[in-house]
C-alpha cells in the first residue's frame, strides 16, 4: 500500500479512494487510462505551456537570427565570431543555463524562454548563414546583370534560394526546443517536463510515460507542420526530397 | 563582476576538488559516463551506417532516426529508465543508456551521409579494378567518409558532455551534481563552476576531435 499513500499524499485523489483501491493508478502502472481521465486538465495545461514556450522561443530566436546572420554574411570576421560563439553556447548545459538565469529572471517562464532562445538562435544563425552562402554566384551575377539592386537581390533571389536550408534549420531548432523545454522543469516552467520531473520525485509511472509520449508527439507534429510550410513556401522544389 | 571572482575562488580552492563529492571525482565520473556512452553509440551504429551507405539503401531510415532522435527528450528517457525495473532504475546503466540513445542519431546520420557522398566515380573505378564489396568499403568508402564520420562523433561527443549534466536530476553523478547542489543551496559560485567545467570539457573534446578530423582527411582533400 506504499504506492497508495504516495498517490493520496502527492496527487490529491483521496476523494476517490474507494474506486481507486484496485485501479491502475493505485498499482502505479505505466499504462493507465484512469490517469488520463482524472488528470485531463493538468495534462492539457502542461501541453499548452510546453507549446507556448517552444513557439515563443523559436520565433524570438528567428527574429534575432535573421539580422545576426545578415550582418555576419557582410563581414567575414564577424561570421567567424558568430559561428565560434554558437559553438560555445552549445557546450553550456541547459541545466546550468536555466539555473544561471534565475537571479535575473526569477522562477518564471522568461527564464526558460531566454535560455531556449539562445539555443535556437545558434542553430538558426548557422542555417541562415549556410543558406545564404549556398546561393550560386552565377545566379547573383545574372540578377545583377538584369539590374537588380541589393535590396531586391536579397528578397527576390537570395532569400528564396536560401529558404530550403533555412527551413531545415528551423525544423531542427523547433524539434530540439520542444525536447529541451522539458529541462525547464528545474525552474518549474518545463511544460510537460514538469510532469516528468514531478513523476520522478513521486515515482508516478503513468504520468512520466504520458508526458514523455506527448512530448515526442508534439515535436513530430511541429516538424510535420513546418515540413508542410516548407513545401508551400518552395513550390518550385515539388517532387524533390525535402 | 563579483560572481566572476567568486567562481574563480571556488575553482582555485583545493577543498572543493577533494573527496568523493569533490570536483575532481565528479569530473572523472562525468568523463567516464560520456566516453562510455559515445563509445557504445559508435560501436553500435558506425558499422550500421557504413553498411547502409555501402548498399545505398535504408537512407530514409537513417535520416528519420536522426529526426526522431532529436524529438525524444533525453531527460524523459532518463526518468523513464530510472523508474523502470531492474537492471535499470536509478543508476549508471540508465544514464549511459539515455546518453547512448541521444548520441546515436548524429553518428548514424553522419556515417550514412559520409559514405553516400563518396564520389561514385571512385567507387565505380574500384569495382572496375575487381575489388570486392568489402574491399571497396574498407579501401575506398571508409577512408573517404572518415572526416564526416569523425564530425558526427564530435557533434555527439560535445552534446553528450553537455547533456550528461541531466544525470544529476535523476540522482546520478558527474558535474551536473555541482550544478544541482549549487542550485539547491543557492551557492552561485558552485553552480557557475560546474557549468564552466562542463563547457571547458566540451570545448576540449571539440578541439581534440577537430584535430582527429584533420588527421583522417584523405590526402586528396588536404
Amino acid at each position: 500500500m506504499v504506492g497508495y499513500t504516495l498517490l493520496v499524499g502527492s496527487h490529491g485523489v483521496s476523494g476517490h479512494a474507494v474506486t481507486l483501491a484496485d485501479g491502475c493508478l493505485v498499482r502505479n502502472e505505466w499504462i493507465c487510462g484512469e490517469y488520463l481521465s482524472s488528470r485531463r486538465t493538468e495534462i492539457w495545461d502542461a501541453l499548452v505551456q510546453h507549446t507556448l514556450i517552444t513557439v515563443v522561443s523559436v520565433l524570438l530566436g528567428l527574429a534575432l537570427a535573421v539580422p545576426l546572420a545578415l550582418v555576419a554574411r557582410r563581414w567575414r570576421w564577424l561570421e567567424q565570431l558568430v559561428l565560434g560563439a554558437s559553438t560555445v553556447v552549445y557546450t553550456i548545459p541547459s541545466l546550468a543555463l536555466f539555473s544561471l538565469l534565475l537571479p535575473f529572471t526569477g522562477l518564471s517562464a522568461t527564464t526558460v524562454v531566454v535560455g531556449l532562445v539562445l539555443y535556437s538562435l545558434t542553430i538558426l544563425v548557422r542555417a541562415i548563414v549556410a543558406g545564404l552562402a549556398g546561393v550560386p554566384a552565377a545566379v547573383i551575377e545574372a540578377a545583377r546583370g538584369m539590374g537588380y539592386g541589393e535590396r531586391r537581390l536579397l528578397w527576390q533571389v537570395r532569400v528564396p534560394l536560401a529558404l530550403p536550408t533555412v527551413m531545415a534549420g528551423i525544423r531542427v531548432a523547433a524539434v530540439s526546443t520542444v525536447a529541451l523545454t522539458t529541462v525547464g522543469a528545474v525552474v518549474g516552467y518545463g511544460g510537460l517536463g514538469d510532469l516528468i520531473y514531478d513523476g520522478l520525485r513521486t515515482l508516478f509511472k503513468p504520468q512520466v510515460l504520458i508526458a514523455s509520449v506527448l512530448c515526442v508527439a508534439l515535436a513530430l507534429v511541429v516538424d510535420l507542420l513546418l515540413l508542410a510550410a516548407q513545401r508551400a513556401a518552395t513550390p518550385w522544389r515539388q517532387g524533390r526530397p525535402a | 563582476m563579483s560572481w566572476l571572482n567568486d567562481t574563480l575562488s571556488w575553482l582555485s580552492n583545493g577543498a572543493n576538488w577533494a573527496g568523493p563529492d569533490g570536483a575532481a571525482h565528479l569530473l572523472g565520473e562525468h568523463l567516464r559516463l560520456s566516453a562510455v556512452s559515445l563509445l557504445v553509440a559508435a560501436v553500435l551504429v558506425v558499422p550500421l551506417g557504413l553498411w547502409l551507405g555501402h548498399v545505398g539503401r535504408g537512407g530514409a531510415v537513417a535520416l528519420n532516426i536522426g529526426n526522431v532522435g532529436r524529438a525524444v527528450p533525453t531527460f524523459a528517457v532518463l526518468v523513464l529508465l530510472a523508474l523502470a525495473p531492474e537492471p535499470f532504475g536509478l543508476g549508471d546503466l540508465s544514464i549511459v543508456t539515455a546518453l547512448v540513445l541521444f548520441a546515436i542519431p548524429p553518428v548514424l546520420t553522419n556515417t550514412y551521409v559520409g559514405v553516400r557522398e563518396v564520389d561514385r566515380a571512385a567507387v565505380d573505378a574500384a569495382r572496375g579494378m575487381g575489388m570486392s564489396g568489402w574491399q571497396v568499403l574498407r579501401g575506398v568508402e571508409l577512408p573517404l567518409a572518415a572526416p564526416l564520420i569523425v564530425q558526427g562523433l564530435r557533434l555527439a561527443g560535445v552534446q553528450v558532455i553537455a547533456t550528461a549534466t541531466i544525470a544529476a536530476l535523476a540522482g546520478g553523478g558527474g558535474l551536473g551534481r555541482l550544478i544541482t547542489e549549487g542550485f539547491n543551496r543557492q551557492d552561485q559560485a558552485q553552480l557557475v563552476s560546474g557549468a564552466v567545467l562542463v563547457a571547458a570539457l566540451a570545448l576540449l573534446v571539440e578541439g581534440l576531435f577537430e584535430l582527429l578530423q584533420r588527421s583522417v582527411r584523405p590526402p586528396s582533400a588536404r
